[in-house]
């Protein structure tokens, strides 16, 4: 008995599960698992990242997330020298690429800790508490909010990997049980039915707190997925792509007027057109990636940091002329969308490592809305990120009609389409005009650095083709075509030999 | 019939009397010493016929009787064979060692400064290899004994001084572990090598064990001794970069116009505003003798060291005392023996970012700005900052050092009090119970005032925060019981050793957390810690047993069994048992050697034990463990913030990692052991190797963890070579060399074998964020470089960014990289020499390293175009290895060129010395020691960087170590 040791003060999950306050720190982890990268802000001593094997830095959700659908496309390219990260724009990844190892991880960890909530939260264990109702009631609303943040991971994955392993809560952490993979087409049904129960549970839309799932997050994510069910399945599923986007589009939510405004210091405010958000706050939520990364690396040059909200800008990622060439000019005057900062920076990119070379971005500023002052720490802005916002969904409903989703119709799509550009300053299209190829290069208008780029062209089968090609593509100048199995990535090496179940995708 | 023999003892060489030898008489338990003057008196009845003489240091003598009177004159002994060595829970004599064991007493210490005591012996041994970390006053050592044995448990050895295990935890405030242990306190190392002999330590044995035993008081007259030492450090060399002419014409060359205009009119070397002459001081007095007539030894030490680092503002002063009793009572039935070790150190550590920073920032450029803000230093400015600072760029390196005030003190204090008791009514029993403690506290300060740029204008919540005012503290309270019986007998030509013990081991930290505070003493928002007080710890016990058996004193036989239980592990896995036996046969006592003049010893050793590890591993993770978030991590939900509850990832079934080792030694000697030494070859495998591994996505609430998986195998040869080519009245010439072989493996590393996975990455460098440059893999030895191979043009020079398409798949990616060398030395190689010629002493010592690789990462880091013409609007300085390659930077594969990875094989002069012994001051008394010394006087390597022994193989920018002139008068009384 000399032997029994305990820490003195960390405590067990016992020991976490027996309040109901205890309850909520830990599905405070399952949401924050997205925007931070450990327990310390702004980063944990080594080794104590949430994630390990990749700096901690670069360890967070949307920052990975956002290196794997931007990166690799036309929208993004970037300076840095980090071991993998130039393999995104080269499109040249391998199943040991660091960044992708780090994604899947997060991936697989957020619904981990999901999996520990709602094996902790499930009505049995939660009868045994002897909680009062009210506090029963919230942490069943955490647990159906756990289960939501689950399928939008396994969504994440479906879209990345493909083909993940699958845990749910029925499996034992901790055991030496191997995970197995159940393939993308079961993998998708998973989801579906999921967010389908989900519906019927959640809170109606914008009557949660804010940052946590309620139904209209949940409409988002099945409109998102049924756009994107063809790539995933091989079956199209454009009429409830139509259906589920029209839910959202008529909860309530409202487009926030002024485009420049979307990703602001204090864009917590603009819940009319935010589903839900990532939340990052500059004292209270500090890390190195999220929105941090986002308005760091975007400024370089001869950019003053000081109009970005910042305390200096890290030199890293710009834009192709691909996507400058979608506006009919990069000043802004025509569509305000188009926010390049282009003094001092080339259009054409000789050298992806150059910072110069490739417009800058500008949409993403640690500045007050009205006020125009910097937000509360010059090093980790305030700014929230939104993973759904109403803009995607009058996309998606415009381009499931587009493709022959039935319970729609053209004329709203169009309107859809028209309020966005209306909003945006920019001329409005007849229906004449309205394609699916005017709505991808709507979306890369409307949506650029968000996070959808790589999704939308594996949608139109232009992401590894030689029918679309842009600076850098394949890693030749004016880009070349790549192998169409790079349309998923590779299970991560780490994995695979960890675990002796999985099968590797096709090639890698 | 009774009569009193009397005589002197002298040295045979020195002719000078001898104090303290041991006169006994031949087959019966009566002895007396000699005085101060060699004289002795014994009583002995008329049929003694023989005196037997023996003392430290000198072979024993056996006299036969002729009168009574009898003068002996001692032979210094050459091979130590009679020496007594200090082994686990108990001693043994050189020569009936069964285990690999080197010992190295103080007359052997390498002469000169020595701050820590590890350095009294680096090069000294063979197998084991002494690393000082880097250059700064009172810096550790890393020490390695035949490689270690583990990844990512620890490879330190246990060190136990004077029967106290001490824990390797660095504590705050203080240097290293070692730092607060007076050198000049210590009277030897035992070294143990094998796991034959390091298995009575069990569990914390894999890397081996290092015994020091301290200075103990004799009987005799009390002997003062003095001794000081002045030392003049200065630095070898500086890391060669652009000089600032250099620098502006590669500018003018390669630059913009807008880069061309950033630069500055002065001409600075920045390392050389950086560090300075060091200067030090070292003072120790002693009195040992033994009070109560002859009863009870003592010594008593102090000791007062200064020492100035070579980078400005760092300084070192400790204040050490010593206490030694080892009282005899009960007719020398009951043995106590107490030591107490007690040192303060006050460190002030400077900010080591100098070191990079000297070496990156523009020549061009000023040290003072000439104007008052950030205390006058010149920085790159950017107005459009609220700080006012080019954020990422380097800050003045100058303004680095003497802005930063980091003064850590530590207090520590060891002891221990041992009983050893006879049995009154079976003496062959003896019962032994050692209590000791190990207590240290650490605290300091870090503060930066409110205008120095290091720590200038940061906002937080829209108020400017500027300067540091930093605490830290922590407390160590290690305790340990031990207990154990010996039961010795000699049946006839069998000889029994039998040892049986109990230990009882505690290891508790206590960490006060701080929140941070700028200059003025504001609290810098949402740093308050959720606890105050963090409380590691984790506990051991132990029981084991040990019989020595010989026969004829020519076969001797070791068998040891220990097992451990450790609060690291679940309780089904918590307890490890480690077996060990040994053979030793002294073929020289056989009767075919017995009469050869030729071979004066030859011992045949034949060595297998098992030893364990749990060291460098968390103390609770076989449980999840949740842990709250701090204040600056907590999420939005609704208009609250809530702190997060994070499960902590966790291994239920850790268990001990076990090593096996084989060793056959043997110890030869000839010609009256003027040439001596032995020769070992050993073979070290390590199973269930402590190794982090990647958990199955999904399953665990990390995805790595420490776990018991993989096997890696170490095997080696030592040898060791003493020759003593001349000895005579006035002149003794040593020589000593040793050499150790030992070849690093990996053999597994997962659970399921797969020669698609590459390894498990380690070694992050500088450039870019998050690159590891090394790997564990199978079929490698660990830490092996991962790198990119270079193409090179067909005049030798490496071509920037084009690599070889190793797998042939037309691009080159992760797929493409492959393990080339490794850091660990194939070889290494120690060389000493001493001559004495009547009282000049002279001598040398040397070491050299062969087959050890180094990361240059100081070249692979800044001599780039991009890094010297920076992207964010500020120029950087780089090393002059640009100027050779002409790499222009950029690109996320050049860092991993092999290009960086260069041979760091090397030969370094440690030690010349001089000394010479001034003889009596005074009629009686007054020993006068003069010794000049220099270390760390050359290096022969085609290494480029600035000094190529890197621990860890990764060489960037690390505190340089100098070259130190020292001046030491030693006195005796």
């Amino acid at each position: 008995k000399k032997l029994d040791r305990l820490p003195k003060n960390d405590i067990t999950a016992g020991q976490v599960y027996s309040t109901p306050q205890g309850y909520i720190e830990a599905a405070a982890k399952v949401y924050g698992a997205y925007a931070l990268t450990s327990n310390i802000g702004p980063a944990s001593p080594p080794g104590g990242g949430d994630i390990k094997g990749i700096d901690e830095g670069f360890s967070d959700f949307l920052r990975l997330f956002w290196g794997a659908q931007e990166l690799s496309t036309d929208e993004a390219v970037i300076a840095w020298g980090d071991a993998g990260i130039q393999d995104f724009h080269n499109m040249n990844w391998s199943s040991s690429n660091p960044f992708l190892t780090g994604l899947y991880y997060r991936s697989l960890y957020q619904i981990t800790l999901a999996n520990d909530f709602i094996k902790n939260a499930a009505d049995e264990v939660l009868n045994a508490k002897g909680f009062g109702a009210a506090d029963v009631a919230n942490i069943v609303s955490f647990r159906n909010e756990a289960r939501f943040l689950r399928a939008y991971q396994y969504w994440a994955l479906l879209d990345l990997f493909g083909n993940p392993p699958f845990v749910t809560e029925n499996d034992v952490i901790g055991s030496n049980a191997l995970p197995k993979q159940i393939g993308r087409p079961a993998l998708f049904a998973y989801v579906e039915s999921e967010l389908k129960e989900l519906e019927n549970l959640l809170p109606n839309a914008r009557t949660s707190d804010y940052g946590r799932a309620d139904k209209g997050a949940v409409w988002a994510l099945l409109a998102r997925l049924y756009l994107n069910a063809e790539a995933y399945t091989g079956t199209a599923r454009y009429n409830d792509a139509v259906a589920y986007s029209k839910k959202v589009a008529d909860a309530g939510y409202s487009l926030v007027g002024n485009y420049q405004n979307l990703m602001r210091a204090d864009n917590q405010k603009n819940t009319n057109e935010f589903i839900l958000t990532i939340n990052y706050d500059g004292t209270r939520t500090q890390n190195y990636g999220g929105t941090t990364f986002l308005t760091h690396a975007a400024v370089g040059g001869n950019m003053p940091a000081a109009q970005f909200g910042i305390d200096g800008g890290w030199g890293g990622i710009r834009t192709t002329k691909a996507l400058v060439n979608l506006f009919p000019d990069p000043s802004g005057n025509t569509d305000k969308r188009a926010q390049f900062w282009t003094s001092g920076q080339l259009l054409e990119i000789n050298d992806q490592t150059k910072f110069e070379q490739g417009y800058a971005i500008t949409k993403f500023k640690n500045i007050e809305m009205v006020s125009g002052k910097p937000g509360s720490n010059l090093t980790f802005p305030d700014m929230d990120f939104p993973i759904f916002r109403l803009a995607e969904q009058y996309l998606i409903y415009a381009e499931a009609v587009l493709r022959g989703g039935t319970g729609g119709d053209a004329s709203t799509a169009l309107g859809y389409i028209n309020a966005l550009r209306t909003r945006a300053g920019a001329a409005t299209v007849g229906s004449g005009q309205l394609t699916t190829d005017f709505v991808l290069d709507e979306r890369a208008r409307e949506l650029y650095w968000e996070g959808f780029r790589r999704t939308d062209l594996i949608r139109y089968k232009r992401f590894t083709t030689a029918g679309y090609l842009w600076p850098w593509k394949g890693g030749t100048v004016n880009g070349k075509a790549v192998e169409d199995w790079r349309n998923v990535y590779p299970i991560p090496v780490a994995d695979k030999n960890a675990n002796p179940n999985l099968q590797q995708n096709p090639n890698y | 019939q009774t009569r009193t023999i009397s005589g002197m003892v002298s040295d045979s060489k020195t002719g000078e009397p001898l104090a303290g030898v041991t006169v006994s008489i031949v087959g019966r338990s009566l002895a007396t010493l000699t005085d101060s003057s060699g004289t002795y008196h014994i009583f002995a009845g008329s049929s003694v016929s023989a005196l037997q003489f023996s003392f430290i240091g000198y072979a024993t003598q056996t006299v036969k009787l002729a009168g009574d009177r009898l003068d002996v004159s001692l032979v210094p002994e050459i091979a130590n064979l009679e020496s007594v060595v200090v082994i686990g829970y108990g001693t043994a004599k050189k020569k009936d060692l069964t285990g690999s064991v080197a010992l190295v007493t103080s007359k052997d210490f390498n002469k000169g400064q020595a701050t820590t005591p590890e350095q009294l012996i680096a090069g000294k041994v063979a197998g084991v290899q002494i690393t000082s970390n880097n250059g700064a006053p009172g810096s550790g050592s890393t020490i390695r004994i035949r490689g270690g044995a583990s990844l990512n448990a620890s490879n330190d050895p246990l060190i136990v001084i004077d029967g106290v295990p001490l824990s390797n935890d660095g504590l705050s405030g203080s240097p290293n572990p070692l730092a607060l242990i007076n050198p000049n306190d210590i009277e030897s190392f035992s070294i143990l090598k094998d796991a034959s002999a390091t298995a009575i330590y069990g569990s914390r044995a894999s890397n081996g064990v290092i015994l020091i035993v301290t200075k103990k008081g004799r009987r005799g007259k009390p002997v003062i001794n003095f001794n000081t030492q002045f030392s003049v450090s200065k630095l070898p060399g500086y890391a060669d970069v652009l000089s600032a002419d250099e620098f502006r014409n590669y500018i003018n060359t390669n630059g913009d116009a807008a880069q061309i205009a950033l630069m500055g009119k002065a001409s600075t070397n920045w390392q050389k505003e950086i560090y300075r002459t060091g200067i030090g001081s070292d003072n120790n007095l002693s009195v040992s003798g033994a009070a109560a007539k002859g009863k009870l030894p003592y010594r008593i030490s102090v000791g007062y060291l200064k020492q100035q680092g070579v980078l400005k503002t760092s300084d070192l002063e400790r204040k050490s005392a010593g206490i030694n009793l080892s009282p005899s009572l009960l007719d020398d039935h009951l043995k106590i023996d107490i030591n107490v070790k007690a040192a303060r150190s006050d460190a002030r550590f400077a900010n080591t970012g100098a070191i990079a920073a000297a070496v990156n920032f523009d020549p061009t450029q000023p040290v003072y700005s000439g104007g008052n803000r950030y205390n006058g230093y010149y920085e790159w400015l950017d107005p459009s900052a609220v700080s006012g600072l080019k954020s990422l760029a380097p800050r003045n390196p100058v303004g680095l050092l003497m802005d930063y005030n980091n003064n850590g003190t530590n207090i520590r204090s060891i002891g221990n009090i041992q009983f050893d008791y006879k049995f009154h009514f079976l003496p062959e029993l003896r019962a032994n119970l050692n209590l000791g403690y190990d207590v240290a506290h650490g605290y300091g300060k870090i503060f930066v005032n409110d205008s120095a740029a290091q720590k200038y204008g940061s906002v937080v919540e829209g108020k400017q925060y500027n300067g540091q005012a930093d605490k830290y503290a922590s407390w160590r309270d290690n305790g340990l019981v031990e207990f154990y019986l010996n039961y010795t007998r000699l049946f006839n030509r069998h000889k029994i050793d039998l040892t049986a013990g109990y230990g009882y081991y505690d290891f508790v930290t206590r960490n006060i957390n701080f929140a941070s505070y700028d200059a003025s003493g504001d609290l810098i928002p949402k740093t308050t810690p959720n606890f105050a007080l963090d409380k590691p710890r984790y506990t051991m016990l132990s029981y084991y047993g040990r019989l020595n058996y010989s026969f004829n004193d020519r076969y001797l036989l070791t068998a040891a069994l220990r097992t451990d239980g450790s609060s690291k592990f679940n309780s089904n896995n918590r307890w490890g048992i480690f077996p060990s036996a040994a053979f030793a046969w002294k073929l020289k006592d056989e009767a075919f050697l017995k009469s050869s003049s030729t071979v004066s010893d030859l011992k045949l050793r034949l060595g297998y034990g098992v030893t364990g590890q749990q060291d460098g591993i968390g103390n609770f993770d076989y449980i999840s463990y949740y842990n709250l978030s701090s204040a600056t991590a907590t999420y939005q939900l609704g208009d609250q913030y809530y702190q997060m509850y994070r499960p902590g990832g966790y291994y239920y079934e850790r268990k001990w990692e076990q090593t096996t080792t084989y060793n056959a030694g043997l110890d030869y000697g000839f010609i009256n052991n003027r040439i001596y030494g032995s020769i070992d070859v050993y073979y070290k495998k390590t199973t269930d190797l402590l190794n982090e591994i990647n958990q199955p996505a999904g399953t665990n609430f990390t995805n790595k963890i420490v776990a018991n998986i993989g096997s890696m195998e170490n095997r080696g040869v030592e040898f060791l070579l003493n020759v003593v080519p001349v000895q005579s009245k006035d002149l003794t010439w040593n020589v000593n060399f040793n050499a150790t072989y030992n070849k690093n493996q990996i053999t597994k590393l997962t659970v399921v074998d797969d020669p698609s996975y590459p390894g498990a990455q380690n070694g992050g460098i500088t450039g870019g964020v998050g690159n590891l440059i090394q790997i564990h893999s199978v079929n490698y030895p660990r830490s092996s470089f991962y790198v990119l191979q270079q193409v090179y043009n067909e005049a030798g020079k490496p071509v920037e960014g084009v690599f070889v398409d190793r797998n042939k798949e037309g691009l080159i990616n992760e797929n493409d990289f492959y393990r080339y060398k490794n850091p660990d030395p194939r070889f290494f190689l120690g060389l000493g020499s001493s001559v004495n010629y009547k009282k000049l002493s002279a001598g040398f010592s040397a070491r050299a390293n062969i087959g050890n690789y180094v990361y240059n990462n100081v070249i692979s880091a800044t001599a780039l175009g991009t890094n010297i013409l920076n992207p964010l609007k500020y120029l950087n300085n780089g090393s002059s290895d640009l100027l050779l390659t002409g790499f222009a930077g950029g690109g996320d594969k050049l860092i991993f060129s092999d290009y960086y990875i260069e041979n760091a094989s090397f030969l370094r002069m440690d030690n010349i010395y001089l000394g010479y012994d001034f003889g009596k001051l005074f009629p009686q008394t007054g020993n006068l020691r003069m010794n000049l010394s220099a270390q760390n006087v050359f290096v022969i390597t085609k290494y480029k960087g600035l000094d190529p022994e890197v621990q860890g193989g990764i060489d960037n920018n690390f505190y340089p170590r100098p070259r130190v002139f020292v001046l030491g008068l030693n006195l005796d009384f």
